[in-house]
């Protein structure tokens, strides 16, 4: 049997806007993958520490505060600093476009704004999950 | 004839209709879709007529404005003695910018206020707080003393003009700041008018902000509408909000039935603290969304209206003012789409419209950036100019509920309120709203609608225009929000120097009565005023209840 893609959904900082995580976990849920969910008020350490523990393929972070680069900029140094190379990062919500270029840099892979059908998502997922 | 055969003989004149426009064929072929349904799932039919208005009695069931039920509405002259107050929720970065949009939005026609505060504040934590970190004035102004509310209030009326703030877990301290900057000013207390949040319900059940576990943060609202009733007889003490249940992906019958049911939890826990409901009741106050679907939302302030007014008498409330469901309305942000912007312009018109042929007494249009940024000038002066054509230009003010008695509208109210009911009967049976947020029943409700409609919008079973329909190939953009990026080095600055200069020792002496009350059953009202006029900040005030009430956390489920 294929082995089943595990995300890690996270919801980092003070931003209670879980709507749209938790969509996003069922649809992901729903495409046959195995998730993890936080809850809210995460620290980057917190979720870094997670993404390990559970041995996760991708991480999926969620922002509708505008924190979106501070959060982003430091799970992906504590990324950088556990060697955890082999991890997808995925981010979405209310993140403006002009972000996005400053946010790929610090090695987001995607980000996925209001708006985007989830089948999109389960689908880049799938396409791009690091071997 | 006599009245039943009038009704027989209609009776068949509505079966022949349907007999003949609404056969299965028909419906097959010449209809768009196999069936109709509005946001709350329920099938609408092709036509209504009084076959479905007959079992209402007109005075018992929808009545005059200003008198029981309130169906119609709870003024008198509603939009023809005053129109409802125009209230753009605004706050970013410091509390130097925010009151500089205060006074552009005043400018420009805007008659009352609405701050939003960043998410640490909401949270009771200082600027300088280590969770605070990236999240500085981003989703709303910085408030973390009293130096930043009277910044903020600078040159503004605070007499004359009302102000509604969107706090929650810490609202008791935030409004104590109000209370103490309009002091200091010289303006007695019973002369200040406004409205604080301070419904923690909705934030366990959607929007999250809470910081204490249930007992503790319903006796610190209860303590604020033991206050209230004796200090501020013009403040809402609370604003029961649908609003966020209403975002966080409800649909609209859950949004009236959390609320409402809400609103009647807050009603008991103040009379089993021994407060007369006639003496606190006519400050509740209500906030809800306006979404898409235009006569659903119509019928949802209708219906609260009606349930509201019943459910009061039934609690014991004598005075007519009692049973008044005050609301404030929001468009809805999260049915705003970041593709083609400025369409979104159309669609906060037909929410605001919804909004005010349902009676609101005040009123937010979200500006056209919504999803994509907080709002810009231009798109808060266009939000605003909305509200205004609709007031001055439309003439849906010249009378009074003009869609009262239109078939469907009362039909579609009425069945509202069954469904409303019907929940309330789920809660009751899971124990009361408390237990219900514990064993996860609303957020379970909620999640299931949320996801619901994304399917429908990913399947084209509802169009959005833009995204799944009618999009363009070329992205367009707008100017959006820049803000001073020094403004968190400021603030941060200016907490130093309050915590150095200010007199310390009387803060640490008020912050120790405070403890000392809040272990206690005393009103802690009084005591967080006094803390607050040391200039103990936000940070230090909560700190205290954190120690003593301890924090809660809920379980994650989707």
């Amino acid at each position: 049997m294929e082995k089943k893609i595990r995300v890690l959904v996270a919801k980092p900082g003070l931003d209670g806007h879980d709507r749209g995580a938790k969509v996003v976990c069922r649809a992901l849920r729903d495409a046959g993958m195995e998730v993890i969910y936080t809850g809210l008020h995460q620290t980057a350490e917190q979720i870094v520490n997670t993404a390990l523990q559970e041995d996760v393929d991708v991480i999926g972070l969620s922002l509708l505060s505008g924190a979106h680069m501070t959060f982003f900029t430091d799970i992906s140094h504590l990324m950088k600093k556990k060697k955890m190379t082999d991890v997808l990062v995925v981010g979405g919500g209310i993140i403006p476009e002009e972000d996005v270029p400053r946010l790929k840099k610090i090695g987001v892979n995607a980000v996925f704004g209001p708006g985007t059908p989830v089948n999109d998502i389960v689908r880049y997922i799938r396409e791009n999950v690091k071997e | 004839m006599s009245e039943k055969e009038t009704n027989n003989k209609k009776k068949t004149q509505q079966q022949n209709w349907e007999k003949k426009n609404n056969t299965p064929t028909i419906k097959e072929k010449m209809e768009r879709k196999r069936t109709f349904k509005n946001l709350s799932n329920t099938e609408i039919k092709a036509l209504f007529t009084k076959d479905d208005t007959t079992h209402l009695n007109y005075k018992k069931d929808i009545g005059f404005p200003g008198e029981y039920p309130f169906l119609r509405g709870v003024h008198k002259t509603m939009y023809r003695g005053q129109l409802w107050t125009m209230r753009q929720f605004a706050g970013f970065g410091t509390a130097e910018e925010t009151n500089q949009r205060y006074k552009y939005l005043l400018d420009h026609g805007e008659t009352g206020l609405s701050v939003a505060f960043d998410y640490p504040t909401l949270y009771g934590y200082d600027t300088d707080h280590p969770l605070a970190r990236g999240e500085f004035g981003k989703c709303g102004v910085a408030v973390s003393s009293l130096q930043d509310m009277e910044l903020l209030f600078r040159d503004i009326p605070v007499d004359k003009i009302t102000t509604s703030m969107t706090i929650n877990g810490p609202a008791a301290i935030i409004w104590a700041m109000y209370i103490a900057n309009a002091e200091n000013r010289g303006i007695p207390k019973d002369q200040i008018g406004g409205t604080i949040q301070n419904d923690i319900l909705k934030e366990y059940i959607a929007q999250k902000s809470y910081i204490f576990p249930p007992e503790p943060s319903m006796r610190l609202i209860v303590d604020t509408f033991e206050y209230g009733a004796k200090h501020t007889p013009r403040w809402n003490t609370i604003s029961i909000s649908g609003y966020h249940i209403r975002e966080a992906g409800s649909t609209a019958v859950q949004e009236l039935a959390f609320t409402l049911a809400d609103g009647l939890e807050y009603v008991k826990a103040a009379m089993s603290r021994g407060l007369n409901i006639d003496d606190f009741a006519y400050r509740l106050s209500f906030f809800f969304n306006a979404h898409n679907d235009f006569f659903e939302e119509i019928a949802k302030y209708r219906a609260a209206r009606r349930i509201w007014a019943k459910e009061m008498k039934k609690l014991g409330a004598k005075k007519p003012r009692s049973l008044l469901m005050r609301f404030h309305t929001q468009t809805s942000g999260c049915s705003l789409t970041s593709q083609q912007p400025e369409i979104n312009i159309v669609r906060v018109t037909l929410q605001a419209l919804a909004a005010v042929l349902g009676g609101t007494q005040s009123l937010h249009t979200n500006s056209m950036d919504e999803a994509l940024a907080l709002p810009s000038e231009k798109a808060v002066r266009i939000a605003l100019r909305t509200q205004q054509i609709i007031a001055e230009e439309s003439g849906v003010t010249n009378t009074i509920d003009p869609l009262g008695g239109s078939y469907y509208i009362e039909w579609l109210t009425d069945q509202m309120e069954e469904e409303t009911f019907k929940y309330f009967d789920r809660i009751e049976r899971l124990g009361g709203v408390i237990p219900a947020i514990e064993k996860g029943f609303f957020q379970r409700e909620i999640a299931e609608a949320a996801y619901r409609y994304q399917k429908e919008i990913d399947e084209k079973e509802r169009i959005i225009v833009g995204v799944n329909q009618y999009q363009l190939k070329e992205p367009t953009t707008i100017p959006i929000l820049k803000m001073d990026e020094q403004g968190e080095e400021r603030q941060i600055n200016r907490l130093k120097n309050l915590r150095k200069n200010r007199d310390n020792i009387k803060v640490e002496k008020t912050l120790t009565r405070l403890r000392t009350a809040s272990m206690k059953d005393e009103n802690l009202m009084p005591y967080i005023i006094n803390c607050v006029h040391t200039y103990a900040t936000l940070g230090e005030v909560c700190g205290v209840f954190r120690e003593v009430f301890g924090e809660y956390t809920e379980q994650a489920i989707y």
